[in-house]
């Protein structure tokens, strides 16, 4: 005796994509899909038109590897940027994030993930061959680490500052402390030894 | 009586990963609940002070509730924060080793308070010792035979005899030590050395203080690392993750470290 399986080909299929994404398990799959059946068919065909023109225009830049639809970028093409300087970040949503906050003029370089040993992601999974190619030319005179203050985020700092200091680069990273509006009754004791150990003199 | 809806446990955070928009699923230790994997929902939204108390290799108290899926932290605090680990490249490669050892040797909601306890030591270990080598391979055979994988050392597995002082035969597969004919017909069994034996047993047995006076010529470190490089795998399935990245990080260490 067969039991109804509920589910039709297509609609299987689609739930089987949607599952493959992350923070997506099969409920979530299964909701979103049958949100899809029922919106409207320009709606759902925006959204696949959306997916692959996506993948098909969106490349890597050549020189600092973020999401780009030309290589090299428009940031790196920017010659009012100072080339002296290059900021490393995981990911594009962290250069983005460094971006909104203007202070920064330099260039960036985007490792696409941290190193993260019982994940199995070492240097090699990074973009890091491709940062150190940009240090061979010289002319780099700074390097700003600005992985997330994480396990993972420290061993690529430290792992990157074993490589590239011995070139003569400095190799800084961003200060680590209370963000703003923090409460130091909660915070956790790295946060507030490191926010003290970075303390500046008071100016008005 | 049914369980109490929220419970304490301290635990020590081994790995975690993303969780929704804002969480992570942590895996944690603990000393009498074993291994757990608990979310700490809402962790990285900048209002949240949770992150630093649930970072991996921290001690922390933490008050769960109990849910459908995967439990909940609602609360978190630093007993320890092991940031000397987390400083120092050396040091927190071993470190993450030895957690993911943890990992992969532990079972869920199954207790064990000497592994925890020894787990405890070897965090401290690798905080104050010279030679980081010495604390994972204690800890690796610590582990192995706290959670019931011990490894033969003293007779051949094949035939059963005392192993004599000579280099003998040392097989994963076979669990153990072989007398040298008997490793002949093991075709993965590979040549201990008399030394590594030696030094093999004397970790085994747990006693911390003569461990910690161990100094380790360096072709007897590089001999034990290969023979439990060969050997784990058929304990934990597949091999260490991280030691791919202690490798890396022992080959950027300055020369005569």
């Amino acid at each position: 005796m067969t039991s109804y399986s509920g589910l039709s080909g297509p609609m299987a299929r689609l739930i089987d994509e949607l599952s493959k994404l992350p923070g997506i398990g099969p409920k979530s799959a299964q909701r979103l899909a049958y949100h899809l059946l029922r919106v409207p068919e320009d709606q759902a065909r925006d959204l696949a038109a959306a997916i692959t023109e996506m993948k098909a225009r969106s490349m890597l830049c050549a020189v600092c590897q973020n999401i780009t639809e030309t290589s090299p970028c428009s940031l790196c093409r920017d010659v009012g940027r100072d080339n002296t300087k290059i900021c490393v970040v995981a990911e594009p949503l962290d250069l983005l994030a460094l971006e909104r906050a203007r202070g920064y003029r330099g260039l960036y370089h985007v490792l696409h993930g941290v190193i993260s040993p019982m994940d199995g992601i070492g240097p090699e999974q990074l973009k890091v061959r491709e940062l150190l190619m940009r240090l061979q030319d010289g002319g780099v005179q700074e390097i700003i680490m600005a992985t997330n203050p994480t396990v993972e985020g420290e061993a690529t700092a430290m792992y990157l500052h074993r490589l590239i200091a011995p070139l003569g680069i400095k190799v800084t990273r961003l200060a680590r402390g209370l963000p703003a509006g923090a409460d130091l009754e909660y915070a956790d004791e790295v946060t507030l030894s490191r926010a003290m150990e970075g303390r500046q003199e008071v100016t008005m | 009586m049914t369980a109490p809806r929220i419970y304490r446990t301290e635990a020590i955070v081994l790995r975690h990963a993303r969780y929704g928009e804002a969480g992570r699923l942590l895996t944690i230790f603990t000393p009498h609940l074993g291994k757990l994997r608990v979310v700490a929902k809402g962790v990285l939204r900048p209002t949240s002070h949770m992150a630093g108390h649930v970072e991996v290799l921290t001690r922390a108290a933490l008050l769960i509730a109990r849910s459908r899926s995967y439990d909940i932290v609602t609360q978190a605090q630093t007993l320890d924060s092991n940031v000397a680990l987390r400083d120092d490249l050396q040091r927190m490669s071993r470190a993450l080793y030895v957690a993911e050892l943890v990992d992969r040797l532990s079972e869920e909601h199954h207790e064990n308070y000497p592994a925890y306890q020894q787990f405890l030591q070897v965090l401290q270990w690798l905080i104050i010792a010279e030679d980081l080598d010495v604390p994972i391979r204690f800890f690796e055979l610590r582990l192995l035979d706290l959670s019931g994988y011990k490894p033969e050392l003293y007779v051949c597995l094949q035939c059963k005899q005392t192993l004599q002082e000579q280099p003998n035969g040392f097989s994963g597969a076979a669990g153990g030590t072989l007398c040298p004919q008997c490793a002949l017909g093991d075709a993965e069994a590979r040549t201990v050395s008399v030394a590594a034996q030696k030094v093999l047993r004397l970790l085994l047995s747990g006693d911390l203080a003569r461990a910690q006076r161990l100094r380790l010529p360096a072709a007897v470190s590089r001999e034990l690392d290969a023979h439990m490089r060969h050997y784990l795998p058929h304990v934990t399935e597949r091999e260490l993750r991280s030691a791919a990245f202690l490798d890396a990080v022992r080959a950027t260490q300055p020369s005569g470290g």
